[in-house]
């Protein structure tokens, strides 16, 4: 075992860390971020959500190495079919459980994760699969400093896709309709939002948003029908950094990526696994909204 | 339908409600205690999971069905409760000391492991007790000292002083008696204050607060009641498997003590028993499915997990209140004949409003 004392720190070592934990925490972040989203919408809890990026991962694998689209059409029609498959989802099994209480819902969606799961399965198989992309393999050099292509994909889709949302919540029609069923179903429903398809809506851009961080994610871990279970870190990351808050998704993503890396070098083994686990409880014990808070206490 | 007609208050409180029931309950006894004589050995060990998953059952039907807080981490203080005891065992203590510390430990841990999620509700809750649970399943496997690793742990044979539980008809009987103690208690403790104050804040914390009730208090007493429970089914379940693993124990358990809540019928004692009846011979019910279904379907891995999702999720979109309920609406129909009305049990819907401020 081999302790941080004893190693010593080295600066291109740590900085080294720090980018891979920044891209892991950046999946990390991507899948809360559905979180965030189905819950500041609907204030539902998706526990599938880890599934639905295995999903998206698969469709992509399907479109470039089954059917050898170009990665610049397979990447839009993964984001479609996983927005059609979402909104399905919401229309079939979630929408007859509009007022029924969460813990109801909760266990609805564990439910559906183990579906998703078994189906996975029995359509592509449980062996690992490798999505080829254009990007694969090559490295930029900062003074030794490696980054693989992969990783600075991740970061700077992260980035563009957390601007597309802030944009599409602060400015669109249909982000602040979202907003308000969120906070108020019936007070939406009078003031003439059509409160069940903004819900609709919000699950295809959820499943959307998942897909994205499975496309992301692929080229650096495998596919398989158990990649899924990221989405447990992911929740982690939603609390830390504030349930229903989307920067704070980001941010809790990132510290526990970052976290989880250093943990994996400089603690004994299996450290690195519960980190994630460990910070959730943390958190919870010492400030339980989270970073960025947008829970108050319920008023009578 | 039956009317009693109350002469007494304390009729309110009765274990047994009325001479039909006393009778009923009286046969379901008798017939279990004699079934050794008719069951074979295959079917009394069977009987005797169903009846471990009950008694885990009724622990975490206190905490969700009663006390309204979801656990997602029970398959925790089934390890925890497992471990201890085949490694108390394997120091020498005596059965009956062993499967008490086990108890009492677990329900130790749960209570402190209650007192972060005193703070927290729903989901934050589920969330705790899920990341709790995975922490466990690690020191499971890394603490090796204790429980062997990944290598496991062999549980030695129960026994009071000379005399074995080992064999299938004996260890059939220490479930179903212990089941039964479990029983008792749980429906005397749903009697006490205590009890009723649990009921109270799964309905509403707010009224229950204004009406006295210590949340902090209750709640983790509900936490640590409901680990020891399940605690002790899963020290009876380390004999049943004979053999420890860190993978016995993993969120698939968790998720599975849920369903068998879920589907049983939240919120009651019975549902426990049919949900441990529903969790206990589904494997076999799966097995046979399998060798209907056509090969290319049988053999998807990860089907059995998959089908568990399907009925969760089919229960709880049409019958939420699980098989209980769903008996007692039969039941209603026939003793109401000519004038059942299906909305005598229609299921109020509350609109969100959120407590979020932004």
């Amino acid at each position: 075992m081999q302790f941080a004392l004893a190693r010593g720190f080295h600066f291109l070592e740590v900085l080294q860390l720090l980018v891979s934990g920044i891209s892991q925490g950046c999946v990390y972040g991507l899948i809360a971020l559905g979180f965030v989203l189905i819950y500041k919408a609907t204030e539902m809890v998706n526990f599938a959500q880890g599934d639905l990026m295995m999903l998206g991962a698969f469709f992509a694998y399907s479109y470039i190495n089954i059917f050898e689209l170009p990665f610049y059409l397979a990447f839009p029609a993964t984001i479609l079919t996983m927005a059609i498959i979402g909104a399905l989802t919401e229309r079939l099994l979630l929408r007859p459980m509009i007022g029924e209480p969460h813990f109801s819902v909760l266990m609805l969606t564990i439910g559906l994760g183990f579906i998703l799961r078994a189906v996975a399965g029995a359509i592509w198989g449980n062996e690992p699969r490798s999505l080829s992309t254009p990007y694969a393999g090559g490295v930029i050099d900062l003074n030794g400093l490696i980054i693989g292509y992969e990783n600075m994909v991740i970061i700077l889709g992260t980035a563009a896709l957390c601007l597309l949302l802030y944009l599409f919540f602060r400015f669109t029609r249909l982000g602040l309709a979202m907003q308000a069923a969120s906070q108020n179903q019936l007070a939406a429903f009078y003031v003439g939002i059509p409160v069940k398809r903004v819900y609709s809506m919000v699950w295809a851009i959820s499943a959307s948003i998942s897909a994205v961080a499975g496309i992301l994610v692929a080229p650096v871990s495998l596919i398989d029908p158990l990649m899924g279970f990221v989405g447990i870190k992911a929740f982690a990351a939603a609390i830390v950094g504030g349930f229903g808050s989307l920067p704070g998704a980001i941010v809790g993503g990132l510290i526990i990526g970052i976290v989880e890396q250093f943990a994996g070098l400089y603690l004994p083994p299996g450290f690195s696994d519960v980190s994630a686990y460990v910070i959730l409880l943390a958190m919870l014990l010492i400030r339980p909204q989270g970073i960025f808070a947008s829970m108050q206490r319920k008023k009578v | 339908m039956r009317f009693i007609k109350k002469t007494h208050y304390n009729q309110d409180i009765q274990l047994f409600k009325h001479q039909g029931q006393l009778f009923w309950y009286g046969a379901l006894g008798v017939a279990l205690l004699l079934s050794p004589l008719v069951l074979s050995d295959f079917y009394l060990g069977e009987l005797s999971l169903v009846f471990i998953y009950a008694i885990a059952g009724i622990g975490l039907m206190l905490l969700t069905g009663y006390t309204g807080l979801v656990s997602l981490g029970h398959a925790a203080f089934l390890a925890i409760g497992a471990y201890t005891h085949a490694y108390l065992l394997a120091q020498g203590w005596p059965f009956p000391v062993s499967i008490l510390c086990a108890t009492l430990l677990s329900s130790l841990v749960g209570a402190i492991i209650g007192i972060p999620a005193l703070r927290m509700t729903g989901i934050y809750l589920a969330v705790a007790t899920l990341a709790f649970a995975i922490i466990v399943e690690q020191v499971l496997s890394h603490w090796v000292s204790v429980t062997g690793g990944f290598r496991g742990m062999a549980v030695e044979l129960p026994s009071i002083g000379s005399f074995s539980l080992d064999d299938s008809v004996t260890f059939y009987f220490l479930c179903l008696f212990i089941l039964t103690g479990c029983l008792f208690l749980a429906l005397n403790l749903l009697r006490t204050s205590t009890g009723r104050a649990m009921t109270a804040i799964r309905d509403s914390e707010i009224s229950a607060q204004s009406m006295g009730i210590h949340l902090a208090y209750t709640k983790t007493l509900a936490f640590g009641i409901s680990a020891g429970f399940t605690g002790l089914a899963g020290s009876l379940l380390a004999h049943k498997i004979g053999y420890l693993a860190p993978d016995s124990f993993t969120l698939l358990i968790s998720i599975q003590l849920l369903l068998m809540v879920v589907v049983g019928g939240l919120g009651s004692l019975h549902g426990v028993i049919y949900g441990a009846l529903f969790i206990g011979l589904l494997p076999q019910g799966l097995a046979l499915l399998r060798d209907t279904l056509p090969p290319a379907l049988a053999q998807i891995p990860g089907l059995e997990p998959g089908i568990f999702g399907l009925i969760l999720v089919l229960v709880l979109i049409y019958e939420p209140q699980g098989i209980y309920g769903r008996w007692l609406k039969i039941r209603s129909y026939f003793e109401e004949f000519p004038l059942y009305r299906k909305a005598t049990h229609k299921r109020q819907r509350s609109y969100l409003r959120t407590e979020r401020l932004k």
